[in-house]
C-alpha cells in the first residue's frame, strides 16, 4: 500500500522522509505553520517557507480519549474500534511550538521536556487503495 | 461619558428544549427581561443581538413588534454575548441613546463542537483529528498542573461545587450533585479531564435591559450600575484555542488583558471583588482563570480551592450559578448568563445561593475562541 499525506503542502517527503513545511519572516525572523504568507508578530506579508526541524521537547499534551466528529476527522470513528490517541505541542528550538498527534497514548508515558522527533500515523484508506498518513511526534530513544 | 444601569433581566432555562428553537428561547429572555424591568418592547431605541447557530436575532422584530429600533446582530465567538453587552454599554454610555437590550440565545447539536477547518492551508488539522476545544483545554491545564502543582483533586472539586450550585438553581441544565469520585471515574475525555469535568454545548436565552443611569430609578429601586466591560483579542506569543502552531516565545493571554483594562476602568482593585463569574467550559479553566483575573497568584488555586474558599458561603465565592459546568455552554447567552447572576447576587434576590454579607461588587469573565475574552464589573 502506497502511503500518501493528509496535505502535501504541509507534510512531504511522504513516503520515506517527512518533513513539515512552515514559514519563516525574513524581516523579524518569526516562524509560523502551516505556512502563511503574513507574519503575525511583526506584520510584514513576505513569509517564505522552510523545512522546520524534525525534533523538539515536549512542551504538553493530553490524550484524546473520543472519537472527534467525522467531518472534518477521517481516521476511525467507530467507538468500538476508536483507539485514544496523544496530541501534544513539540517545541522545536530557534523555530515554533508545532501542535502535532503523538505516537503514545499512555499518560505514564508522557512528561513535560520529553525528546521528540517526527514520524507518521495512519488515518485512512483513500479512494484509490492508498494509506494516508498525518504528521506525529514519537518519543526519542534518549528519554 | 453617561454611567450605565442594569435595570431588567431575563432568561429562558438553559439544557436541552425538544421543539423549542433557540429563538424561541431568545424571545422568552426578551420578554422576562422587559416584564421585569416594566417596560415595553417599544420603549426600546436598540437591540445587540448574539447567537452562533440558532438564526439572526434581528428576525425576532416580527414577533416582539416592528417598531423599526436599531438591531444589530453580533457574531463574536465565545464572547458573543459580552460583545452584545459592550456595544449596548457603548451606545448609551456616548450619549446616542438611553435604553436598549442586549440578548443572546443559541441551541447547538449535540456533542463537542464540530470545527471545519477549510482554506488557508488547514484541511488537515480537523482532518488529523486535532482541532477540539477538549484538547487545547486538557493541554493547557495538563502545563499548568505540571508548572504550579495544580492536583487532579483539585479539579474534581471544582466541578463538585458547580453541580452543588447548579442544583440550587432552577435556570441550570445540571441539578444533581456528583461525587469528587464520580467525577473522576467518569470518562477520561481529554487527560488530566474527565467527563464531568468538561461543560456541554446547550440551549437557552438570556437578555439584559439597560438604561442611562439618571433614568434608572423610573424603572427599578434595586439599579446595578456596569462599572467596566471590557473585549480583548489576543497579542503575539499568547496560548490559545485551534492554534497549529504557538511562538516560542511566551505573552499573557487576552484574559489577563481584559481583567487589567477592566479594574482600571472601574478604578478597583481584585480585592474589591466580592464574588466573580468565572469561564469554566472545564473545571480547568475555572482555576487558570481564577490567577488570570488577578484574584490570586498562580498555585494559590490548590489551597484555595481545597479550603472551599470559592464556595458560596466562601472567602470569595466562583460560579455561584454553577457556571458553564452546570448550565451548559449556549454560545450567545453564556456571557449573558453570567452578567444576569450577577445582578441576582447584588440586589439579593438569588434565593438558596444568595452569597452573604450584602454584596456590593461582582465580576465576570468570558475566554473563547480564537483567543478572545470578555470581562464586566458590576456593582451596587
Amino acid at each position: 500500500m502506497t502511503q500518501v499525506s493528509v496535505q502535501d503542502t504541509v507534510l512531504v517527503g511522504i513516503p520515506g522522509e517527512p518533513r513539515l513545511i512552515g514559514g519563516k519572516c525574513p524581516d523579524c525572523g518569526n516562524h509560523v505553520f502551516p505556512m502563511q504568507k503574513d507574519c503575525p508578530k511583526c506584520t510584514g506579508d513576505q513569509i517564505e517557507k522552510v523545512e522546520l526541524s524534525t525534533k523538539g521537547i515536549l512542551w504538553t499534551w493530553t490524550i484524546q480519549g473520543f472519537p472527534p466528529k467525522s467531518p472534518p476527522y477521517i481516521g476511525e470513528t467507530d467507538p468500538e474500534n476508536f483507539e485514544a490517541y496523544g496530541v501534544g505541542y513539540v517545541e522545536l528550538p530557534g523555530e515554533v511550538k508545532v501542535e502535532a498527534r503523538l505516537t503514545e497514548n499512555d499518560p505514564t508515558r508522557l512528561r513535560v521536556g520529553m525528546e521528540m522527533e517526527l514520524t507518521v500515523v495512519p488515518l485512512a484508506i483513500d479512494e484509490e487503495g492508498n494509506e494516508v498518513v498525518t504528521f506525529a511526534f514519537q518519543p526519542t530513544e534518549n528519554n | 461619558m453617561h454611567d450605565v444601569a442594569i435595570v431588567g433581566i431575563g432568561m429562558h432555562e438553559f439544557g436541552r428544549h425538544d421543539g423549542v428553537t433557540g429563538m424561541d428561547q431568545g424571545v422568552v429572555a426578551v420578554r422576562r427581561a422587559l416584564a421585569d424591568a416594566g417596560a415595553q418592547w417599544e420603549d426600546l431605541e436598540f437591540a445587540f443581538g448574539g447567537s452562533k447557530d440558532a438564526g439572526s436575532p434581528d428576525t425576532m422584530v416580527s414577533r416582539l413588534g416592528l417598531t423599526g429600533l436599531q438591531f444589530i446582530n453580533v457574531h463574536n465567538g465565545c464572547a458573543t454575548g459580552g460583545s452584545a453587552l459592550i456595544s449596548s454599554y457603548n451606545a448609551i454610555r456616548s450619549g446616542t441613546f438611553e435604553i436598549g437590550i442586549a440578548l443572546g440565545f443559541d441551541k447547538h447539536e449535540r456533542g463537542a463542537f464540530r470545527v471545519r477547518t477549510r482554506g488557508d492551508n488547514l484541511e488537515w488539522y480537523g482532518e488529523s483529528g486535532m482541532a477540539l476545544t477538549t484538547q487545547f483545554f486538557g493541554m493547557k491545564i495538563n502545563r499548568y498542573m505540571h508548572d504550579y502543582g495544580i492536583t487532579q483533586n483539585t479539579l474534581a472539586k471544582v466541578s463538585t461545587k458547580a453541580f452543588r450550585n447548579g442544583a440550587l438553581n432552577p435556570m441550570a441544565w445540571r441539578r444533581k450533585p456528583f461525587s469528587e469520585e464520580e467525577v473522576l471515574e467518569s470518562t477520561m475525555l481529554s487527560y488530566p479531564l474527565t467527563q464531568y469535568m468538561f461543560c456541554s454545548p446547550g440551549e437557552g436565552g438570556v437578555a439584559l435591559v439597560l438604561v442611562r443611569a439618571d433614568k434608572a430609578k423610573e424603572f427599578t429601586d434595586n439599579p446595578v450600575y456596569l462599572k467596566s466591560c471590557v473585549v480583548k483579542s489576543r497579542r503575539f506569543g499568547s496560548f490559545e484555542v485551534f492554534s497549529p502552531h504557538l511562538a516560542n516565545e511566551f505573552s499573557e493571554g487576552p484574559t489577563v488583558d481584559a481583567s487589567k483594562a477592566a479594574f482600571e476602568m472601574a478604578g478597583i482593585g481584585p480585592d474589591e471583588i466580592d464574588l466573580a463569574q468565572l469561564q469554566d467550559t472545564e473545571s480547568g479553566a475555572e482555576v487558570m482563570h481564577m490567577a488570570e483575573n488577578g484574584f490570586c497568584e498562580h498555585g494559590e488555586q490548590e489551597s484555595m480551592i481545597q479550603n472551599g474558599e470559592t464556595e458560596i458561603d466562601g472567602r470569595f465565592p466562583v460560579n455561584t450559578d454553577g457556571g458553564c459546568l452546570a448550565n451548559g455552554e449556549p454560545i450567545g447567552a453564556s456571557g449573558l448568563r453570567q452578567v444576569y447572576e450577577n445582578v441576582l447576587q447584588l440586589r439579593g434576590d438569588a434565593g438558596e445561593r444568595q452569597v452573604p454579607n450584602d454584596p456590593q461588587t461582582a465580576y465576570t469573565h468570558v475566554y473563547g475562541a480564537p483567543g478572545i475574552s470578555g470581562v464586566t464589573i458590576l456593582s451596587k
